[in-house]
């Protein structure tokens, strides 16, 4: 446990304390006695500010975008990439969604809304293209990809172009919504992503109010989640069993909130655990990972193959996303 | 009129004047609560003598401006500091005095309580435990509480055992020592437990103990672990019956027909022993994890608090609790707080304190409702905003609280420092004690390392003039509340030996390393003491690291 006294002193990388945050959450999962409540809750505020930080640089970073490229350039970035990667590309929020499945009996199925707070990192960026995407309909076959993209945490270039494609310029947050397109039965869905804007507010002065909700109900746990029925079956899910964690990709998430039921969940989704842990791991590592591998994974061809588990549980998604840009 | 120049020493009363010429500060030192209760006025003045403007009623001693001011040092500035590290020397000079009602007159009470005036000089005593570096994981102790005498010390670990010390009685050969601290009885309180419904493994490790008044001759005390709290009651047997007609003395039957003569059993001493039977077991009333337990003044009920409800029980009924407050919220997900201790009142009844992960304090009175989840008080000092870093929120987040014994005051702890509340003054502590100042720096590798999220107890002594906690490796802190020194020592088995007195012990927080001094990088955050206990009369500390108990007592000259 210990590794302390060699080296007292550690970076304050948001990206790096998510990353252990989300180790914590997913260990704590198989300690003795059951899920602390109280530790997973600071544990989760510590997610919450590391992803502000975050938050708040990326907007740096997409206002400094918007003063080089102030229109249209942005489009010109989105690849005619193929659509594989969207279920990937929807990983990151699944991630986000599973870590907590919420009770069976109840209908709410949230997910850690802090661990969807590390996945928020991810999903930010994608709000800007639902409006994007629905400009270019041809890109509407892989929307998730383009979250995926966006949400890179590289060196920033593409997610930064994303941002300012998709948002009312001037307002580097993006709007309410977020639109995914289901790659199976081509279903679109807007969601809203009202604690975005809470979110923002800390950033962004110039949001408006936060909008309510889902616009969609969320799905009922242990259903198959409209949105992304592929990511359950093909990726975290390895059982392939679908609805484990049963949560919407965007469901409002208040800033300040926290667990989900975590006794609950322990309780009824010994399965899911399995699931669950997978994504988180994978999330965890996401973040540590990407770097590393972008240079391994840059030579792989964008293709559907990708979606097999491993493959969209590895950031490769991303890394290629980023290197296609 | 008493007057004190400024190269002299003065003791008024029994107050401590230190401090003279050439030290360029002089301190009065006297015990504040004696003060603040006898009614009485302070009048500070400072200056040459005899040409003074005439003396200033600071205020009146119930005034709790008053009380803050001086501890703070905020004395009107025409008058310096009591207490003033300049160079420039003060004259201070003090009217001994009553009270009348024309307020002129004041009066520096006594100071109370051990380390006041003289400082304790702590020594080694005992070492209990094993003495490999291997620890065994059931071995951590996890909870250490003398009882109301001071007579017996129990641990809990993580194993779910419980052990109890007694002290031994005095003897007259032995007037330079304190009895010592044997085993008296050790038993098996909790075992781990498995939920189904919920597919959880419940730990048996020892949360907390307390300890009921003694009524007879038996000991009762509470134990709990996450979901259970059992009632033990604790008696010793030395006599046994003899002389059965109807049974031999090895326990076989006698035939009836051998038996000729009959005989009235009667009682013949034996080796003493000490039994634990569990008296009571209240159980099922807790979905989340037990943190607390306080048994409330009345020797009637106790409470029990998890992370988001307190339950109020009665000690002789296990089927039913009353749940008293719930801070569980509609949705989840808006949960910002969890309830992370709470305590009774140590004199009324009716009040109760539950201390949540966000730094605030709630007094609630059970008179004003059945649920009390509206509090009465709301403790809570304002965050400051320099300080503000990822993990705020998580060293904010207060691990212990304890009453005093006066029940005036409560004490909590947090990460990095303990602070002292007065129950009349809601809005900041009185008194502030950082811990570990240093480790301000190094949270990030503390939250790596899951050190960040260890739950340092904290204790008072018997007169409430001392506060002591745990820190890093084996060290513990004592804070005199009355002299503001603070101290820190450590509890190792090297160079150990009974009577031996404790050196203190420094950290140093950054540049150069003096002698003796140890650096920050060089703790053993391993070694770490979460919980101590001081008896309630006597200058005796227990003090628990991770799987040693450590007895020391002040030295007796």
């Amino acid at each position: 446990m210990l590794r302390g006294r060699r080296r007292m002193e550690c970076t304050l990388d948001a990206q790096s304390l998510i990353s252990i945050s989300l180790r914590k959450i997913h260990s704590s999962r198989t300690q003795r006695g059951g899920i602390k409540l109280h530790k997973n809750l600071l544990v989760s505020y510590v997610l919450r500010n590391a992803r502000q930080l975050y938050l708040s640089e990326r907007y740096a970073e997409l206002y400094r975008r918007q003063q080089h490229y102030p229109d249209g350039a942005p489009l010109l970035a989105m690849p005619a990439c193929p659509p594989p990667p969207a279920a990937s590309a929807a990983a990151p929020p699944e991630l986000a969604a599973l870590p907590l499945p919420p009770d069976t009996q109840d209908r709410e199925a949230r997910s850690c809304s802090a661990v969807r707070g590390g996945a928020e990192l991810l999903e930010v960026p994608v709000c800007a293209a639902p409006p994007e995407l629905q400009r270019a309909p041809c890109r509407d076959s892989s929307p998730a990809f383009y979250r995926a993209s966006s949400a890179g945490p590289g060196p920033g270039s593409p997610p930064g172009l994303l941002y300012a494609a998709g948002c009312d310029f001037g307002a580097p947050h993006c709007s309410s919504r977020t639109t995914v397109l289901d790659l199976d039965t081509h279903v679109v869905t807007t969601v809203e992503n009202g604690y975005l804007h809470q979110d923002c507010c800390s950033q962004c002065p110039c949001c408006c109010q936060p909008a309510p909700g889902l616009a969609s109900p969320p799905p009922a746990p242990g259903t198959k989640r409209k949105y992304y029925p592929g990511q359950e079956e093909e990726e975290g899910v390895e059982e392939g069993e679908p609805g484990g964690g049963g949560v919407a990709g965007g469901p409002p998430f208040a800033p300040c909130t926290k667990r989900a039921r975590f006794e609950e969940y322990s309780a009824e989704h010994p399965q899911d655990s399995s699931n669950i842990s997978n994504l988180i791991s994978i999330f965890g590592s996401g973040f540590t990972g990407l770097v590393s591998r972008q240079q391994a994974d840059s030579e792989q061809p964008l293709n559907g193959q990708l979606c097999s588990k491993q493959a969209l549980a590895s950031l490769g998604a991303w890394t290629r996303a980023i290197v296609a840009f | 009129m008493n007057s004190l120049e400024s190269n002299k020493v003065q003791t008024y009363g029994a107050a401590a004047v230190s401090g003279g010429k050439n030290s360029g500060c002089l301190t009065i030192t006297f015990s504040w609560n004696r003060f603040m209760s006898s009614g009485l006025h302070l009048v500070f003045v400072s200056g040459q003598a005899p040409s003074l403007p005439p003396p200033r009623t600071v205020k009146s001693a119930l005034d709790d401006r008053m009380m803050r001011r001086f501890q703070s040092s905020e004395l009107c500035p025409i008058y310096p500091e009591v207490e003033d590290s300049n160079t420039k020397r003060y004259q201070i000079f003090g009217w001994l005095s009553c009270w009348t009602k024309q307020n002129t007159w004041f009066q520096i009470l006594p100071n109370l309580g051990a380390g006041g005036g003289n400082d304790i000089q702590w020594c080694f005593s005992q070492v209990k435990g094993a003495v490999d570096d291997d620890v065994a994981e059931a071995d951590i102790i996890s909870t250490v509480e003398f009882n109301h005498s001071g007579e017996l010390l129990a641990t809990g670990d993580k194993g779910g055992r419980v052990v109890i010390f007694q002290q031994e009685q005095e003897n007259k050969t032995q007037s330079h020592s304190r009895g010592e601290y044997n085993v008296y009885s050790t038993f098996q309180s909790h075992e781990p437990e498995f939920d189904y419904l919920k597919s959880l493994e419940i730990e048996e490790k020892i949360n907390k103990i307390r300890w009921l008044p003694q009524k007879n001759a038996a000991q009762f005390l509470l134990s709990t672990n996450d979901k259970t709290i059992k009632l033990w009651k604790i008696s010793e047997r030395d006599k046994r019956p003899e002389g059965y007609n109807l049974k031999e003395e090895d326990g076989r039957y006698r035939d009836p027909t051998t038996v000729t003569t009959l005989r009235v059993p009667v009682f013949r001493p034996m080796d003493l022993m000490v039994e634990a039977s569990p008296r009571r077991i209240f159980a099922n009333a807790h979905t989340y994890h037990i943190n607390s337990i306080s048994i409330n003044s009345d020797y009637e009920t106790y409470l029990s608090a998890d992370d988001l409800r307190i339950n109020l029980w009665h000690l002789e009924i296990t089927d039913r609790s009353f749940n008293i407050v719930d801070i569980k919220p509609a949705n989840m997900e808006e949960l910002t707080e969890v309830i992370t201790a709470a305590e009774f009142h140590p004199n009324s009844c009716n009040t109760f304190v539950y201390s949540s992960s966000k730094g605030t304090i709630r007094l609630c009175d059970m008179r004003a409702s059945a649920l009390c989840d509206r509090h009465s008080k709301l403790f809570e000092e304002p965050e400051d905003p320099s300080n503000r870093s990822f993990f705020s929120e998580i060293i904010s987040s207060i691990s212990d609280v304890k009453f005093s014994h006066s029940g005036r005051y409560m004490m909590t702890r947090d990460y990095l420092s303990v602070k002292i509340w007065d129950l009349n003054m809601e809005n900041r502590p009185v008194e502030t004690y950082q811990v570990h100042e240093y480790l301000r720096s190094k949270l990030c590798s503390l939250y790596e390392n899951d050190c960040i999220f260890d739950k340092f107890e904290c204790c008072w002594n018997g007169s409430d003039s001392i506060v002591m906690t745990g820190s890093y490796n084996n060290f513990f802190r004592m804070f005199d509340r009355n002299t503001k020194r603070d101290i820190t020592l450590e509890a190792s088995r090297e160079n150990n030996k009974p009577r031996t007195v404790l050196k203190p012990r420094k950290v140093c927080a950054s540049g150069k390393r003096k002698k003796d001094e140890i650096s920050v990088d060089s703790l053993d955050f391993n070694k770490k003491i979460l919980h101590t206990a001081w008896h309630p009369k006597e200058n005796i500390i227990a003090v628990a690291t991770t799987n040693n108990l450590y007895i020391f007592q002040d030295k007796m000259n």
